[in-house]
């Protein structure tokens, strides 16, 4: 055989492991991208096995009310002398969690509108993309406080809310991608040797869209965190007893100009999450080469 | 232009009619009645009947739309459910002039950091002084605004008494306490704001400083501050205009978070208070005055981006 072939089979082979090592090599350097998958993995950490390490069960009230940080209680206590360090544990479950799992669902449905919007066209095209505009027009977390306003306060809800509010990005990249590869020769290919619409939607269409996609994803779980730490803050979210970043927050804001470690350290566990997702996503994007993802 | 903008305008108010409308029925589809949960407290099923006769509940939905519709069109909103039961338009009439003060102020501090930040990250790239302005700005993105508002009231407030903790004073009653009060606030809510602009601004002017024109101006001679402030920075600007519009959307929800740590009665605090309090026809009012603030804000940025770049005046 000829050289080519030698050479596009070697390279093909190899592919997938070099453009592993190459991801690896590439976060690695990428000081910002590295910093943020070493802090988020602790705090992945923290969400798993939060229940075990922390010193003290979250809702225990102890003694010592409003003690400063200290040994026994690394982080302090609050007002009702419950153990800051293991709220904060906890907190980081359902940070993550909501974050994670809204931005999934916001992702799965969004997807779906994108592709059926930019793939048939027409009227279903009309009908999904007049709501995506309706719904841009207004900023996500405004679009999660009007929808508490209807379904009320909760965790399930401000998940679907959150959810929601996140559709439109999610639709609106997946169907412009849908636009501008619909036409490549490789989708008419496929449907030429009669291919199905779905199977040229998940199989060929969506694997060339993933990129945009991914940085979309990492961007939006930052700010869905920021979103229900905002809620729960407000009283909006989860239910008063359940310790989330947010919520450690209010309840200690009447206690601030005694007590700084309440106002302090719930703080900085949102900020060191979002920003290292934040320097994880900047990474993603270097790395995919991916521009024009919406910022906020 | 002019059918442009004619266009536009249109579908500001059609986005606000269907806004109004969506208000109009989820709140009254919701699972629960909310109109049962508002009274509630009143226990006695013939008072009930009467409350509701009196506040036309009794009548078909589409009757209840139709009258709601046409007297919001008019200003008028309805009561509150509570306490003397003051109208709606006044409640926003007293919170609007805060939560503009407030953000007009946010908007201002912001710019006037995130400009110089900008400019001095894109001249002085891939130094100490652009990877500080980077780091910052990535700080301010990332740190919610309500907990920027604590540490702001635990340092200015709480320890040197610098600043007031909290509440809204009049700019009629003079402008120092009126800008002792906005402060704070305006710095937790347009850090964010800052931080996308100067890094807009940073990556736009790269792009610009690179530019053909930005050759031959170098090479007539001209000084680099001439340079960079009346040949680079005006043509730089014009991206910026267009994230400036998604900022801005970001300054608003700033406020309705921040508004409520600061305890200022502006439109934020009414609305999550109504909300908290399931005082539906102050939910209803309030959702739509934001709701327009955002559209117009829109509208406006749009008209402003035409005006500011002819290209696009000749393409629509």
């Amino acid at each position: 055989m000829s050289k080519y072939s030698a050479v596009f089979g070697d390279s093909t082979a190899n592919q997938p492991r070099t453009s592993r090592t190459r991801f690896i090599r590439e976060i690695a350097r990428d000081r910002k991208a590295l910093f943020g998958l070493v802090v988020l993995s602790f705090f992945g950490f923290l969400a798993i096995f939060g229940q075990w390490i922390s010193p003290h069960d979250p809702n225990a009230m102890q003694f010592d009310m409003l003690q400063p940080p200290s040994l026994a209680f690394p982080l302090g206590t609050d007002d009702l002398g419950r153990d800051l360090l293991s709220r904060v544990i906890h907190g980081t479950q359902i940070s993550l969690f909501v974050g994670v799992s809204t931005v999934a669902i916001a992702l799965f449905f969004g997807l779906a509108l994108g592709l059926l919007a930019g793939y048939y066209g027409g009227w279903i095209d009309f009908i999904i993309m007049r709501y995506i505009d309706l719904q841009w027009a207004f900023p996500n977390f405004i679009i999660a406080v009007y929808l508490v306003a209807v379904f009320g306060a909760g965790l399930l809800n401000i998940i679907i809310a959150i959810s929601l509010a996140f559709l439109d990005d999610f639709a609106r990249i997946a169907r412009s991608m849908v636009l501008t590869i619909k036409h490549e020769q490789y989708v008419d290919a496929a449907r030429v040797t009669g291919a199905a619409d779905t199977r040229i939607l998940w199989r060929h269409i969506l694997p060339n869209s993933v990129a945009p996609i991914i940085v979309q994803a990492t961007v939006s779980v930052s700010y869905a965190i920021l979103g229900e730490a905002s809620l729960s803050f407000l009283g909006l979210g989860v239910e008063a007893d359940t310790p989330t970043w947010g919520l450690i927050l209010a309840d200690g804001r009447s206690f601030i100009s005694r007590a700084w470690w309440l106002g302090l350290f719930p703080g900085v566990a949102i900020m060191l999450t979002v920003l290292s997702i934040n320097f994880l996503g900047d990474g993603l994007r270097d790395y995919l080469d991916v521009r024009d993802v919406k910022d906020v | 232009m002019a059918g442009y903008l004619i266009r536009r305008t249109l579908g500001a108010f059609l986005v606000m009619f269907v806004v109004a409308t969506l208000v109009f029925f989820m709140l009254r589809l919701v699972p629960g009645d909310p109109i049962a949960a508002m009274l509630a407290d009143v226990g006695d099923p013939d008072a009930i009947d009467e409350i509701r006769a009196k506040l036309g509940l009794d009548q078909p939905m589409y009757v209840q739309y139709g009258k709601w519709l046409s007297l919001a069109a008019q200003g008028d909103l309805g009561n509150s459910i509570y306490g003397s039961r003051v109208p709606v338009s006044q409640l926003i009439a007293e919170a609007l002039p805060r939560t503009l003060s407030l953000a007009l102020l946010s908007f201002v501090i912001a710019t006037l950091i995130a400009i110089p930040a900008g400019l001095i990250a894109a001249t002085r790239k891939n130094t100490g002084l652009d990877y500080s302005v980077t780091f910052v700005a990535f700080l301010g993105l990332s740190m919610p605004d309500f907990w920027l508002a604590i540490l702001l009231i635990i340092v200015f407030a709480a320890n040197l008494h610098w600043l007031p903790a909290i509440g809204y004073v009049p700019l009629s009653e003079g402008f120092w306490p009126w800008f002792s009060h906005l402060i704070l606030p305006s710095i937790a809510v347009g850090t964010a704001f800052s931080a996308i602009v100067a890094r807009m601004i940073r990556s736009s002017m790269l792009e610009v400083l690179n530019a053909d024109y930005m050759q031959v101006a170098r090479s007539k001679g001209l000084s680099e501050m001439t340079l960079i402030l009346r040949h680079a920075f005006p043509n730089a600007l014009i991206p910026v205009i267009t994230v400036i519009g998604i900022a801005f959307a970001l300054l608003m929800s700033g406020t309705v978070v921040v508004e409520n740590v600061f305890a200022i009665k502006g439109l934020g605090r009414l609305l999550i208070q109504s909300i908290l309090n399931r005082d539906y026809p102050v939910v209803q009012g309030s959702i739509l005055v934001v709701s327009a603030i955002f559209v117009f804000s829109n509208l406006l940025v749009d008209v402003l981006y035409t005006v500011v770049d002819p290209r696009i005046r000749y393409q629509s």
